[in-house]
């Protein structure tokens, strides 16, 4: 005689699921929400030499580049909140990103050009994070320069906490700013990771 | 669609009177998983749902159309809701919908090709499968979301109306009817 337990396993051995099948679900529903505008946020991976960084994207661009460090799935329970839940997992909308960042990191490019979706910083941090690229390539620039370019010279700290919370690191080059007295100062990937972009840049 | 994410938010939240989601209490942002999630944690279940109340063939096509529902939905959700009650309350009105669509389906054409998959390479269990169709609608819903969603009794009368002991009588009845099954085949073979 068959228990309630054997059934349920019966069932569950019935309708079994593979890892592939669900995959390729998955894939169908990443088309069908972004034909229909529901993705507000495609995520994925990209390892480079300073760690494995989360891209994020929304449909107006590039919104988000993580560090490890500050953990992933923490970014995307942030950006579930701060932007939107429907959040999956989509490597296509961000093919161009992942490929210019590849290029950055073999020495291939030195500006990027993204769409990007500066929608997580607002006031005088966007203004700061959108002059971060007159800092050139390979260059460097004290805090209070960076002050002066956004038109307010002595909000030097108001730039550090700007970079500080750069959503977009290494495309928005915050790692370029650097302290007066020539020091690195700090770096919200860490300054290993700092010295390693800057290393990079300088190798050219 | 519209009407039916309102429904179901309604549905939900009455189920909860009164309970305050403690992140909300904390003067916290609110927030819920990102729905790649929920895709995470609940398609297999989902899947197996679809499948057992509408065969293989049609399962795909429920899971995409529930998915896509629900991401549609989502931000609306509640963040203490029960999520795989949710979920399965969509994939039960979209199973509905896909089985009245191949009704209207079989009634003119009886040159129509049948559920290909039907004869297709998953052939494990095959008995059950069959013993599992030829149940009466509810008493296969009912199995299905209590034995393979693991929702009790309660959400299942949600879902399928009706009192909650008329959900565990027909998820009884859907039981021993399966085990009647089993137990001709023994017999035979």
């Amino acid at each position: 005689m068959k228990t309630d337990a054997d059934i349920t396993n019966d069932l569950q051995r019935a309708t079994e699921v593979r890892g592939d099948e669900l995959r390729a679900l998955h894939d169908r529903l990443v088309g069908t929400a972004d034909a229909a505008h529901l993705l507000d946020v495609a995520y994925r991976t990209v390892d480079t030499p300073v760690g494995s960084l989360l891209l994020a994207a929304t449909e107006e661009g590039l919104v988000r580049v993580a560090y490890a460090s500050e953990d992933h799935e923490r970014v995307l329970e942030s950006l579930s909140a701060r932007i939107s839940p429907r959040i999956l997992h989509d490597p296509s909308r961000l093919d161009a990103a992942a490929r210019e960042l590849d290029e950055y990191f073999t020495g291939r490019r030195t500006t990027f050009d993204l769409a990007l979706d500066l929608q997580l910083s607002t006031g005088f941090r966007s203004i700061v994070l959108r002059h971060l690229t007159d800092v050139g390539y390979g260059q460097r620039a004290s805090y209070g320069t960076v002050a002066r370019l956004a038109g307010r010279p002595k909000a030097v700290r108001a730039v550090g906490s700007a970079c500080a919370t750069n959503p977009l690191p290494i495309v928005l080059p915050c790692h370029r700013v650097v302290r007066s007295d020539g020091s690195l100062g700090g770096y919200l990937g860490g300054v290993a990771a700092k010295t390693t972009l800057l290393e990079l840049e300088a190798a050219r | 669609m519209a009407a039916c994410a309102v429904f179901l938010h309604v549905i939900i939240t009455r189920r909860r009177p009164g309970q305050l989601n403690p992140r909300t209490v904390a003067g916290q942002m609110p927030s819920k998983p990102p729905f790649e999630v929920v895709v995470e944690v609940h398609g297999a279940t989902v899947l197996r749902v679809c499948r057992a109340v509408l065969g293989r063939a049609e399962a795909d096509d429920a899971w995409s159309e529930t998915f896509v529902s629900a991401m549609r939905a989502y931000p609306a959700l509640p963040d203490d809701a029960n999520v795989e009650a949710w979920l399965v309350t969509i994939a039960h009105r979209r199973a509905i919908d896909v089985a009245r669509a191949r009704a209207r389906r079989a009634v003119p054409t009886d040159t129509f090709d049948d559920a290909p998959d039907r004869h297709g390479p998953v052939e494990r269990d095959d008995d059950l499968v069959a013993a599992l169709a030829a149940l009466p609608d509810k008493q296969r819903q009912a199995v299905a979301y209590h034995y393979l969603a693991g929702l009790p009794y309660a959400e299942v009368a949600e879902i399928l109306g009706g009192t909650t002991d008329a959900a565990r009588r027909a998820a009884a009845d859907g039981i021993a009817a399966l085990r009647r099954a089993q137990r001709q085949r023994g017999a035979t073979t």
